[in-house]
């Protein structure tokens, strides 16, 4: 597998930067920056990051199952991200995200058809101050009403 | 260009962490230099480490994560003469629900940070760093990227650091989402390539951290405050706070406030001036109800127990903790069940399953509110969601599962009307099982 020069580039300083032997210590990220550009963690790809750390796929495997961030499925090219911990529960967090899932006719981790739109409830993001928080892909937004969400919504779609 | 702030700054704010916030490209290496940057690191240079450990004890600067351990401390634990090399790995796995601010420190002001990490460096011979990014902050990992390349560019990161003969090497590492990875031993787990589960303590990381070797660990603000305490002293630092508690830190206000916001207030700052000044009080003049003082995490406070300054001893006296700066205000509307219940649904989210009494305690918790809420609450479910709370205190490898059981302690404890007014009729006799 290759990816980007871009991203080969990346992987290449991110595997120098750990100390000797200890090239397990990319996967983490390596998977994370690899499915921004792949879409999902297959396992072609998990075979290509246990070989460029030196591991076994399992060991690369078990870590993809732990984190939230990874994803075995494709998501929509935008990730819809909504915050409903405590606080922005207070300020209508669940009322946002209950608007979400109307506005985009899905539900948590779910694709809209045509592959453009993801949601996922999540857990705090460190936005709190500035509630109730979205993150789109990997763009913040605070604040965010549902009159505000329809138009971030609307913009994407017209993007399109 | 980060200059915009994220909230209006309080005219009651005493900034000293924060004090570049908002100059004009405050993330740039120039305006760093051009306004106090590096003088620390040179004086620091010129300093022996341990009288370097010795001004950040005299600080009594406490860890800004959450845990509050005095940092001076926590630095004089690493052997310093250890023959393995030795690292600084910085927290920046910001997660407990209601804390925003490390966020803005590496925003605003990364080099500052960056000042005080090659501080540490110099206290504990430590010529590498790792600079443990939340993945949800791509903008930021690609923000510390761009600061850690203009500093070496500058000559002030590399070889030779600024002419003093000192190296240094930093990077950044991304998480990829959990919770748990904010823990000091399962980030390094994480930080290995594992999944992010505790390590039995001791060893302590400060003697066998990453790759077993000593490591130094400390949150993002803890890092950002050591240069003004070597550079103006650590009496000076000190005297900003309240005793053993040094100094000031980034509040992070949220909830049923007028004004929400971060906001650099000194250690012992009355709280209640902090929600009605600082923050502009609750909207719609509507009454106190509750405080979650310091995060999701800590045991929550009701309004009359809000009267009080703001340091962790007082905040320990009451029953509660300061925690990670990230201060809830809960006006009398909020319904405490289904508080309760959105504080589960996260850790029984985030539990990373290692521990037992945290993994199914966390879960059956959830089950509980969960039923309550819906509607299907019984009376002796009030008692219960007590006792499986404090049957989870302190019996997991990391805090988690404590984490999970105090604030649902606290609100089975200080809200019991609430949990009464959910309770169907049908269910409102205590039945004995």
């Amino acid at each position: 597998m290759t990816f980007s020069p871009q991203l080969e580039e990346r992987f290449a300083k991110m595997l120098a930067c750990y100390p000797e032997g200890r090239k397990r210590s990319a996967v983490v990220p390596m998977l994370i920056y690899a499915q921004d550009e792949t879409g999902a963690v297959t396992e072609e790809l998990i075979a290509e990051v246990a070989k460029r750390c030196e591991v076994a796929p399992l060991q690369v495997d078990e870590v993809v199952g732990y984190y939230s961030m990874l994803h075995r499925k494709p998501l929509g090219k935008y990730h819809v991200q909504i915050c409903t911990n405590i606080s922005c529960m207070l300020v209508g967090g669940e009322e946002l995200y209950e608007h979400a899932k109307k506005k985009l006719g899905i539900g948590h981790k779910g694709v809209t058809a045509d592959g453009q739109f993801s949601l996922e409830e999540v857990e705090c993001m460190g936005a709190c101050s500035w509630a109730p928080a979205v993150e789109i892909n990997y763009d913040f937004h605070h604040f965010v009403t549902p009159e505000k969400l329809n138009q971030l919504i609307d913009a994407l779609k017209k993007a399109h | 260009m980060p200059t915009k702030l994220y909230n209006e700054p309080s005219p009651l704010e005493t900034r000293v962490v924060s004090k570049r916030f908002g100059l004009e490209n405050s993330h740039t290496l120039d305006t760093y230099l051009a306004n106090d940057g590096y003088k620390a690191f040179r004086k620091a240079r010129e300093m022996t480490p341990e009288k370097i450990v010795d001004e950040v004890k005299a600080s009594a600067l406490r860890g800004r994560g959450g845990a509050g351990f005095p940092t001076g401390l926590k630095w004089s634990f690493v052997p310093r003469t250890s023959p393995k090399p030795k690292y600084i790995v910085i927290n920046a796995d910001e997660s407990e629900p209601g804390t925003c601010k490390d966020r803005l420190l590496m925003e605003y002001d990364p080099h500052q940070m960056i000042e005080g990490i090659l501080i540490a460096g110099l206290a504990i011979d430590s010529h590498k760093g790792y600079l443990y990014i939340r993945g949800e902050y791509r903008y930021l990992i690609e923000h510390m990227d761009r600061a850690i390349a203009e500093a070496y560019a500058k000559g002030y990161l590399g070889k030779n650091i600024a002419g003093t003969g000192f190296d240094f090497d930093l990077y950044t590492h991304s998480g990829a989402g959990a919770y748990e990875c904010g823990e000091e031993t399962a980030l390094l787990d994480s930080l290995e390539g594992k999944r992010g589960i505790p390590r039995m303590k001791p060893p302590f990381p400060a003697v066998a951290g990453a790759w077993a070797s000593p490591t130094l660990l400390n949150n993002v603000e803890t890092f950002s405050a050591i240069p003004p305490i070597i550079r103006d002293g650590g009496a000076a630092f000190a005297a900003l706070g309240t005793p053993k508690n040094g100094g000031t830190r980034l509040v992070c206000i949220s909830g049923h406030v007028n004004k929400p916001g971060v906001y650099e207030l000194p250690l012992g700052y009355p709280m209640l001036k902090a929600i009605y000044d600082v923050a502009g009080g609750i909207p719609g003049g509507k009454k106190l109800k509750a405080v979650v003082p310091g995060g999701s995490s800590c045991p929550l406070l009701k309004a009359d127990e809000c009267d009080i300054p703001m340091d962790y001893d007082t905040l320990a006296k009451v029953g509660s903790m300061l925690g990670s700066g990230g201060m809830v205000v809960l006006d009398e509307t909020t319904d405490m069940v289904k508080f309760a219940l959105r504080i589960m649904r996260f850790y029984a989210h985030e539990s990373c399953g290692w521990c037992i009494p945290c993994r199914e305690g966390t879960t059956w918790l959830r089950k509980i509110l969960q039923r309550f809420v819906d509607g299907g609450g019984r009376k002796e479910d009030v008692p219960l969601l007590g006792e499986l709370s404090k049957n989870m205190l302190g019996r997991t490898f990391c805090a988690l599962g404590d984490a999970a059981a105090m604030p649902t302690i606290s609100i089975v404890d200080k809200f019991p009307e609430d949990f009464e007014k959910r309770l169907p009729a049908a269910n409102s006799q205590l039945v004995v099982v």
